[in-house]
């Protein structure tokens, strides 16, 4: 699925990384707890995320992961914002909640991975 | 054994805020090694979640990163209050972490058994009261 597709079914924004829309994500991950996410790997993956700090996007960074969407209307701090856009990853934020973003793109194709 | 790389890095155990500095560093490190993607995902991983216990537990500490023609090595080193089970530390789920902690993401008791999960190689010593230092290994293959 690529991120613009992403965007779009979410309804989200787009806070950094414009230049990644067309990019392809192959799988997702929705987790507020760090370690959680950090013990799944898979290439070109999509981290969904309520928590809001510098150490979602070190994380993501770690994992190789290309975007990062913020649901229930959480915002990434500029200093977030800056630190994604170093490293190449894009930011989206959605108003819908964690259990509805992640419903609706499974729903379209975008599954996690099997364990 | 031929002579390794070394990076050296001093652990802020103040500031949960700057922590992964070294985890990033040393990826850029890495990355102009040229090593390959998944090695240096594997030893991010691993790294920065050593960091990030060093920070939450043991109040910072140092991190060692030697990289040998055939294996990264990885080295943390903390004065921290040490761990009295290492069996049960390494069982996932399992957590000292404070609830402060846990709502900045982590603290989940998948720290250690992540970093296993991402290392050839893993060794704990640990003194009650005096400190933990973890050795990692990851072969280059």
């Amino acid at each position: 699925m690529k991120i613009s597709t992403l965007k779009e079914l979410l309804d989200a924004d787009i806070l950094c990384g414009e230049e990644f829309l067309e990019k392809d994500v192959h799988s997702a991950c929705g987790s507020d707890m760090m370690s959680d996410v950090l013990a799944f790997v898979k290439d070109q993956a999509v981290l969904m995320t309520g928590l809001v700090n510098l150490q979602v996007i070190r994380t993501a960074e770690m994992m190789d992961m290309i975007c990062i969407v913020f649901v229930r209307s959480k915002r990434p701090t500029p200093e977030m914002v800056e630190a994604a856009r170093e490293s190449g990853i894009a930011l989206l934020a959605t108003d819908m909640r964690m259990y509805d973003a992640c419903g609706t793109l499974y729903n379209n194709g975008l599954t996690g991975t099997r364990i | 054994m031929s002579e390794s790389l070394n990076f050296h890095f001093d652990v802020d155990g103040d500031n949960f805020v700057s922590a992964g500095q070294a985890s990033v560093q040393t990826k850029k490190n890495l990355r102009r090694l040229g090593l390959p993607p998944e090695i240096i995902r594997q030893i991010s991983i691993a790294l920065y979640e050593g960091e990030i216990n060093m920070v939450i537990h043991a109040g910072g500490g140092e991190a060692d990163i030697n990289v040998y023609e055939d294996k990264v090595e990885i080295i943390l080193a903390d004065k921290g209050p040490g761990i009295p089970d290492i069996d049960l530390a390494m069982q996932e789920g399992y957590s000292t972490a404070t609830e402060n902690v846990r709502s900045l993401g982590f603290g989940a008791g998948m720290g250690l058994p992540n970093m296993k999960r991402y290392t050839d190689e893993m060794k704990i010593e640990s003194k009650v009261g005096v400190g933990t230092t973890i050795t990692m290994c990851v072969y280059l293959k």
